[in-house]
């Protein structure tokens, strides 16, 4: 499918990214320009070929269910740019 | 027009595990906010996640409880979205490859018995909690409960009506308590529900289009919300409108739903494998060893009690509705034998007096021997039954030992024959028309009769003795 | 004697034995970063008071005989995407520019607890993404070798740093190359280890599934040393292998008779540099003249590495960056609307240009209807590309080529085009994408007397070879490794 302005929008929507009219356009260059080199993977059958998921073959990497001590909420707070009352601050969110 | 309501329940459960899914963070409920907290609960950079191993466990017992397939590989998905409660805005869950698949659970509305097919169960984590009143220009975000493990329990779309949606509801509830795997408080949000919900004409073979209804955390608000939008959807289409796909919150306050405006935009979750975590592999001889903690499950234990204490079904199937019911009622059978008694005590007044005093199970006063000690004064004649409801109530006020009331209330049955022929004289000389009643073959005029006894004795007079003394004296 | 020159094998043999004090030895290093990094500009944070206090308490272990550590006493360096407890870790970025963590890496407690001394954070392209260093937020490295190019990246403020002798080593991380790359354009020695054998615990995510940090070096037994240090099972990462890690330095050994050495020929085709080409060949006929056995071999899908690379490490990255969003920690927007905007306006100035079209790409390929295409396609030629290499070696012990297909270019050269910048990762991220080891060390110097790369790769858990062939190839090519850049300013 063809990548234009709209799809940028829309991706940057999905990715919460507020981009400007010039950024939009380069962008969508850009992207155009990726896509197209990236679709060389297309010369390549995958047909029966499993995904690689993780490139060691480990498994059920588990840790025991042990309580260890929480951080001091300071520590957790101190690099948010809005904090008080014990929590981080956002705008008002509407339900 | 006749329509047909299809349901769908996405029922999420907070697993009991002592530490959170990904840190060793406390899972403990309440707190001041973001003291349960550490960096990989929320979400700061560079940090990674290691999975509790009892949350595989305690998901794959609720998957065979509800006789799911175990996958034998199965793996974690990141799901992605913006939300201020998501600290690392995308919360790890599982998408094409559930811990468990293909279950299906039996319910019984009204005596029909009726299978609810389970699409999948698997796991995740729970978001945070948004404060909205705390702070006037906004809302303040507090992650303790970022991290508390879940189970996402899918039904498919097999229940027709708020009773099945009830009946399924409280079923998964009683299985999740015998498994002891979620403590199931809904006050606290342990457990919680989302209702797919959509209409469609009877006969009709295509499923109508759905929306999905949040935040339902009581049984009453569920069966409220499926009542409603069932009206409201047959209503919009009654009046030639159409039903949008879109997600709903219910106020359980106004008792109607409203769409929400957060969930407004085109959901696109851009799953993919989480990389940062492995894939689970339950072999068989884990798998045994999880079967053999899965201890027995509503549906057996009702079988045992209809079988063995040879209870009726209906009896049964209230008792062991609930695990801390059928709990109590085991504890008091421990002591007596007269089951039946039991059962009648804990669904009658037992039942009456925590709903009245809306109270807990777990919190009852009277402990079951006293229950039972209670049911053994009565066979005993120590006390008669009426006087029993008074000292019962007296327990559960009190939480005293039956005995002891019964001597402070000075409630012990009166069994003295001569006292109680006195006083059956009296009342056949009192009330001749009875008498002449019974004479002229109106039996049941004897009732009448032992009233007036058991009142000139303050109920203390014991039944049987009346009766047979009563008898005695008509048919001279 | 110059303190800063000497490599940090020999600077801990000397704190050891007392002949040098740690406090000497990082007040040399504090001095020559304060007057030369203003030309350079490889730190983004230097911990001058820190340091000294560090240094104070590890010369004091170090005389009660407490520190036992064969780096006791060594100032060392971070690239600025490890988390640092109390120290500032920016990933170069506006979005994390006054980030303060809690918490430590696991690499960076490993370090402390071993008694090196921290002078400070490295820049880097901003989160990792980029090859020139150039895409920092705050400034621009240069390198030492010709303070006009840049010093490769995306580790370049490591790989100067350890180049202009401002550190006795440096960590970096490499998703791509972002270690062998940088220290290929400054000369120095970079070892990108095998997926799982270094925590990644507190390291700033940029591709989950790739990233990996390593050590930057003056020279191979002080990469040795580096990963004595680094290597080992975390039970904090999920992907750390839970295996025995050898002692690194017992492989320093001049030997490599009868290695097997394939060359595979697509590293030696097109778009390779002419000059790079020739020191490249020129270096396998030294590697035969001590002992090794060199023969052509094919990787055919090194080509597709290249997409397949931007793909995965692009859509991990947009999932990885998605956290920051100015509610945590971070930037936020100072003007917004509400929430949304909020989010909105503050990634977009809290991120740069590339980073961002990092994003715009990632959340292309993963969103609907396009998974299948782009996403699990690359997954699936990742399968291809690790069977490739399994091929090799089941045959040879090692794989050579080049690092990097050019030497270190100008500052601005290729930083307009994103594809150009891309394909200077040709020969580095086939180890990623199969999670293979690479090291780069330097083999020769072209026509501008900028330094040329060479690369082994190496089985999985094999580092030792790498190691061995490194030490025994470095031992036999005395190169005068002195950046010209550099002398300039002294």
């Amino acid at each position: 499918m063809e990548i234009t302005i709209e799809t940028i929008e829309h991706v940057a929507s999905l990715a919460r990214l507020s981009l400007k009219e010039d950024e939009k356009i380069r962008l969508t260059s850009d992207l155009k320009n990726i896509i197209s080199y990236v679709e060389k993977l297309n010369e390549l059958d995958t047909s029966n070929i499993k995904p690689m998921e993780h490139v060691i073959p480990m498994k059920n990497v588990l840790r025991e269910d042990i309580v260890n001590a929480s951080y001091d909420r300071n520590e957790i707070l101190k690099n948010a740019h809005e904090s008080g009352e014990g929590g981080f601050k956002v705008p008002k969110v509407v339900e | 027009m006749d329509y047909e309501v299809v349901i769908g329940l996405e029922v999420h459960a907070e697993l009991a595990t002592r530490s959170k899914i990904y840190c060793s963070c406390t899972t403990e409920f309440g707190g001041e906010p973001n003291t349960h907290c550490c960096p990989i609960c929320t979400g700061m950079p560079g940090v990674l996640p290691v999975l509790n191993k009892k949350v595989v466990e305690y998901a794959v017992k609720a998957g065979l409880a509800t006789n799911c397939n175990i996958a034998s590989f199965s793996k974690q998905d990141r799901k992605n979205y913006f939300y201020p409660d998501l600290p690392k805005a995308f919360q790890t869950s599982q998408y094409d490859l559930p811990l468990c698949f293909g279950g299906a659970i039996e319910i019984d509305v009204n005596g029909v018995k009726k299978s609810i097919g389970l699409t999948r169960i698997h796991i995740e984590e729970d978001a945070g909690k948004l404060i909205h009143d705390a702070w006037a220009d906004g809302t303040l975000v507090d992650y303790n409960r970022c991290g508390v493990p879940l189970i996402e329990i899918v039904s498919e779309p097999d229940l027709r009506s708020a009773d099945e949606v009830k009946a399924y509801f409280e079923k998964l509830k009683s299985i999740l308590e015998y498994i002891e795997v979620s403590d199931c408080k809904m006050q606290e949000g342990s457990l919680r529900a989302d209702v797919n919900l959509s209409v469609r004409k009877r006969g009709q073979r295509e499923f109508g289009t759905r929306t999905e209804m949040k935040n339902l955390n009581s049984i009453k608000a569920i069966v409220r919300a499926v009542e409603a939008e069932t009206k409201r959807q047959i209503e919009e289409l009654e009046y030639g409108g159409t039903i949008i796909q879109e997600t709903r919150r219910w106020d359980d306050n106004k008792g109607e739903s409203y769409a929400m405006r957060s969930k407004e935009e085109a959901h696109d979750y851009r799953y993919f494998p989480e990389p940062d975590l492995l894939p689970i592999v339950v072999g068989e001889e884990w798998l045994s060893q999880i079967k053999a903690e899965i201890p027995e499950l509503p549906d057996q234990r009702k079988s045992r009690y209809v079988e063995k204490f040879e209870l009726p079904e209906y009896d049964a199937a209230v008792l062991t509705s609930s695990k801390i019911i059928a709990d109590y009622f085991e504890a008091a059978a421990a002591v007596n034998s007269n089951v039946k008694a039991i059962s009648n005590w804990i669904m009658g007044d037992l039942m009456r007096a925590i709903n009245e005093k809306e109270i807990e199970f777990s919190n009852i006063p009277v402990a079951p021997e006293d229950l039972a000690g209670l049911i053994g004064l009565i066979d005993k004649g120590t006390i008669t039954g009426k006087a029993a409801k008074k000292v019962f109530d007296i327990m559960f006020e009190t939480g005293k030992k039956p005995m002891d009331v019964v001597k402070e209330e000075g409630l012990e049955a009166v069994n003295d024959e001569a006292a109680i022929l006195l006083a059956v004289k009296e009342a056949i000389s009192n009330n001749p028309k009875s008498v002449e009643d019974y004479k002229a073959g109106k039996k049941q005029a004897i009732g009448f009769l032992v009233g007036q006894i058991m009142k000139a004795t303050k109920g203390k007079a014991q039944p049987q003795t009346v009766n047979e003394l009563l008898v005695k004296e008509l048919e001279k | 004697m110059e303190i800063c020159k000497l490599t940090a094998c020999q600077t801990a043999e000397m704190i050891r034995k007392r002949e040098l004090g740690v406090e000497e030895v990082t007040k040399a290093y504090l001095d020559r970063v304060e007057k030369l990094d203003t030309s350079l500009d490889s730190f983004v944070t230097v911990c001058n008071e820190e340091a000294m206090d560090s240094a104070r308490r590890v010369q004091k272990r170090i005389d009660s005989g407490e520190a036992v550590s064969k780096a006791a006493g060594l100032p060392i360096a971070l690239k600025d995407n490890i988390c640092t407890m109390g120290v500032k870790t920016t990933c170069a970025s506006r979005m994390l520019g006054d980030f303060n963590p809690p918490y430590d890496a696991t690499v960076s407690k490993k370090l402390k607890a071993a008694d090196t001394v921290l002078l400070g954070k490295l820049n880097m392209d901003e989160f990792a993404m980029g090859g020139s260093t150039e895409s920092s937020y705050f400034k621009i490295t240069k390198n030492p070798w010709d303070l006009e190019r840049v010093p490769g990246g995306s580790s370049g403020g490591s790989a100067a740093a350890v180049a202009a002798d401002f550190t006795t080593f440096a960590l970096g991380s490499d998703t791509g190359g972002s270690i062998r790359q940088p220290s290929s354009f400054c000369g120095v020695v970079g070892l990108k280890p095998t997926y799982g054998a270094v925590s990644r615990y507190g390291l700033v995510a940029f591709a989950s599934s790739l990233d990996q940090i390593g050590p930057i070096t003056k020279d191979v037994a002080d990469c040795a040393l580096a990963m004595n240090l680094i290597t080992g099972h975390d039970c904090m990462d999920s992907t750390s292998a839970d295996i025995k890690y050898p002692d690194y330095l017992e492989f320093l050994k001049n030997d490599i008779k009868g290695m097997k050495i394939g060359i595979p020929k697509e590293y030696l085709g097109q778009g390779l540099n002419s000059e790079v080409k020739e020191a490249i060949l020129n270096s396998l006929k030294q590697l035969e003249g001590m002992g090794a056995v060199c023969e052509e071999v094919s990787l055919p899908l090194t080509e597709y590495a290249i997409p397949a690379y931007y793909l995965i490490s692009s859509a991990e990255a947009s999932s990885n960056l998605a956290r920051y969003d100015g509610v945590k920690y971070g930037y936020r927007a100072e003007k917004y609307t509400d929430l949304l905007d909020m989010y909105k306006q503050t990634r977009d100035e809290g991120f740069g240009d590339e980073v961002k079209r990092r994003i715009i790409l990632g959340t292309y390929a993963l969103s609907s209807g396009y998974y299948d295409a782009y996403y699990k396609k690359a997954l699936q030629v990742r399968t291809l590309i690790q069977n490739d290499f399994n091929k090799v070696f089941k045959d040879y012990d090692l794989i050579v080529g080049p690092t990097a297909p050019t030497t270190a270019y100008k500052i601005g050269e290729k930083s307009k085009d994103p594809i150009q910048m891309y394909l200077g990762d040709i020969f580095t991220v086939s180890a990623n994408i199969a999670g293979l080891p690479g090291i780069s060390l330097p083999c020769a110097k072209d026509s501008k007397n900028l330094p040329i790369g060479i690369q082994f790769i190496g089985k999985a858990f094999d580092e030792g070879s790498l190691i061995r062939a490194a030490y025994t190839f470095e031992q036999n090519t005395k190169l005068d490794m002195e950046p010209a850049g550099l002398s300039t300013l002294i």
